[in-house]
């Protein structure tokens, strides 16, 4: 087990799940209202892909982590105060639009450049880390994206674990149809694992690591390049909120039995 | 004049077009249709013997790359598969369904093609231009997009387009010879979280079944919230009790199960969980988004980032000891007001669920 790895992990920022979402149109075509001032979060899924990381470096001695990460440079600064106390790593950061609206294949060129611009990055070593799929675009495509111009053809989604094993190798599950997984093995880097849930909880935060993550953070972030997407020809023909309100029938003073009756009866109707 | 091709692959067996594939199979066909389009079938499969032949009846150009590499799904073996196919057909657009095996690779594909894809489409319109709908930030927006370029990916969400169903026939079908890359993977089968076991049984006819998870074919979604593991009038915890209802529910109905993230993340605070239920039947923001006719809610609290999972089911009705919550402003039809535990117990008896599931006491 004493192959290191390099680890790169993508993750974008995304409004806090709790927060209530509205389309606005600006110039640049759709958005959502106030995004900007909207709480944030790093990317559920992306953010199992960093705890992910940091657990497997630390198993792997003389292994390094990255985070890649592209949105407007005064909101990733804002996120990095919390998250820099969940993991050691050294951030890439890209200003750039926020949103979900963007274009992927815009987003995935932008971020494989950048890590292909990462000094002392051994891509034999590189594992490609990231969420399956973003909250905001959900779109399950940038990583795979970013890894086929990186040009790493083992590549897995939806995982839920890896196992390393002697000698770099490592046993991959990703989700499949049915509830279940599939099991790979791959022989070792460079590979792309676009996470799930895995199976790691959220670390509680460390001043200390916050302390030593910051040190390389801000003068990062003060070198950040703005970056403009492009569109692709992507055309927005229209975006909604779908009508979700029903008018609910709150059942007070039921008998379980009651209540059970009517239940099975729901049930059963075709 | 646009030209489709449909990609399609083996289902789990190897021996049948998935679901997914004839449901692109028939979105396909109505899309080429309306262009007036040329229609082309890509097959990826194993085994090719007689798996085209319920396509007889499409009216298209059936293209086959087969062989033992592609008996498994993979990267790097599935994603020059299509690649192959596409080169061969040069299609404008190309429809396949959103299944685990062709999200891995249709970006890469549509990269190598100097494409564009757009993925988790629910409809495909036309006006003046072929439109697709596709759901953002986690179902909470619906945008209808459109793109010039070409060639264009589309990627079906499964349960949106019907299941094509034609007679089966013998057909000619075009093989495409791979150079199969060398890979570094090696796909060992599929497993079954170790709960599974607790979740397997046998269903009325006989047959063994396993109940974990989202079934995509069930016509009732049953989920379990965080209440199941909290304190009860007597002020103790029940989780046995818990699990054995929701176990002895799920078999007497044949419901899909679901939870709400709390209640699987406890798990990992030390709280007495269900041991059943794992990341997998997570619904909402980080968990599924399944599409069944009904669904039932119990001991949750329907917040917002759990109830966006449930935008593509259909009834929806919840028991909850709150009746203010989530649930009962607007986002169910019907709230039962009750303990969860007295209502499932009295259905499961109604639903003539005698047997013991067997749940491990205990649990922490």
């Amino acid at each position: 087990m004493s192959e290191s790895f390099h680890i790169v992990v993508c993750a974008g920022i995304v409004p806090d799940p709790l927060q209530t979402l509205e389309p606005t149109t600006g110039p640049n075509g759709p958005g959502v209202k106030n995004e900007m001032l909207l709480p944030a979060v790093l990317d559920p899924w992306a953010a199992s892909a960093l705890y992910e990381a940091a657990n497997l470096a630390a198993q792997r001695p003389g292994s390094r982590v990255w985070l890649v990460s592209l949105g407007p440079k005064a909101k990733l600064q804002q996120l990095m105060m919390t998250v820099a106390q969940k993991a050691s790593f050294e951030l890439v950061p890209i200003d750039g639009p926020i949103g979900g609206f963007t274009d992927a294949h815009a987003t995935a060129a932008t971020i494989a450049d950048a890590i292909a611009a990462i000094p002392e990055l051994d891509r034999t070593k590189l594992l490609l880390l990231g969420g399956w799929e973003s909250a905001t675009r959900g779109a399950g495509i940038t990583l795979q994206l970013v890894g086929e111009r990186l040009g790493i053809v083992d590549q897995f989604q939806g995982v839920d674990q890896i196992d390393s094993r002697d000698g770099g190798s490592f046993e991959v599950l990703e989700r499949v149809e049915g509830g279940k997984h599939q099991v790979s093995v791959c022989a070792g880097a460079p590979a792309v694992l676009g996470w799930a849930t895995g199976n790691l909880a959220e670390p509680r935060n460390n001043p200390q690591v916050g302390m030593a993550n910051m040190r390389t953070i801000m003068p990062a972030l003060q070198k950040a390049k703005s970056v403009p997407l492009a569109t692709n020809g992507l055309r927005y023909i229209s975006v909604s909120l779908p009508s979700q309100q029903r008018t609910t029938r709150v059942v007070k003073d039921l008998a379980a039995d009651e209540i059970a009756r009517e239940l099975v009866e729901w049930i059963e109707a075709e | 004049m646009e030209s489709i091709l449909v990609l399609a692959h083996s289902d789990e067996t190897g021996e049948q077009l998935s679901k997914g594939s004839l449901e692109a199979v028939t979105a396909g066909r109505e899309l080429a249709a309306q262009l007036g389009a040329t229609l082309t079938v890509g097959i990826v499969c194993g085994v090719s013997d007689n798996l085209a032949e319920s396509l007889s009846s499409v009216g298209a150009r059936l293209l086959v790359v087969s062989g033992e590499a592609l008996a498994q799904p993979r990267y790097a073996t599935d994603a020059a598969a299509c690649e192959a196919i596409c080169r061969s057909a040069q299609p404008a657009i190309i429809l396949a369904p959103h299944s685990s095996r062709f999200a891995r690779v249709m970006a890469a594909v549509a990269y190598r093609m100097h494409g564009f894809i757009d993925t988790h489409i629910t409809a495909i319109g036309r006006t003046d231009r072929v439109e697709a709908t596709r759901w953002f930030y986690r179902q909470r927006m619906e945008a209808v997009v459109t793109r010039e370029s070409r060639p264009w990916f589309l990627l079906l969400d499964s349960g949106t387009h019907a299941v094509y169903a034609g007679e089966a026939a013998p057909v000619q079908v075009e093989q495409i010879a791979i150079d199969v890359p060398a890979s570094r993977t090696t796909v060992l089968g599929t497993r079954s979280p170790e709960h599974g076991a607790i979740l397997a049984g046998t269903a009325d006819d006989g047959s063994s079944q396993r109940w974990e998870t989202i079934r995509p074919d069930a016509k009732l979604l049953f989920v379990a919230g965080a209440g199941w593991t909290k304190k009860q009038p007597d002020g103790r915890i029940h989780v046995a009790e818990a699990g054995e209802l929701i176990l002895q529910f799920v078999r007497a109905s044949g419901a899909s199960l679901g939870s709400s993230k709390s209640l699987v993340d406890q798990g990992g605070d030390g709280i007495p969980v269900l041991p059943f239920l794992t990341h997998l039947n997570q619904v909402g923001q980080t968990g599924s988004t399944p599409r069944h006719p009904k669904g039932l809610a119990t001991c949750c609290h329907g917040e917002e980032p759990h109830v966006v999972g449930w935008r593509f089911i259909g009834e929806r009705r919840a028991i909850s000891l709150d009746p203010n919550c989530g649930w009962a402003r607007g986002k169910a039809d019907v709230v039962y007001v009750a303990d969860a535990f007295q209502v499932m117990e009295r259905v499961n008896a109604l639903l003539g669920a005698q047997v013991s599931c067997g749940v491990p006491g205990g649990i922490s």
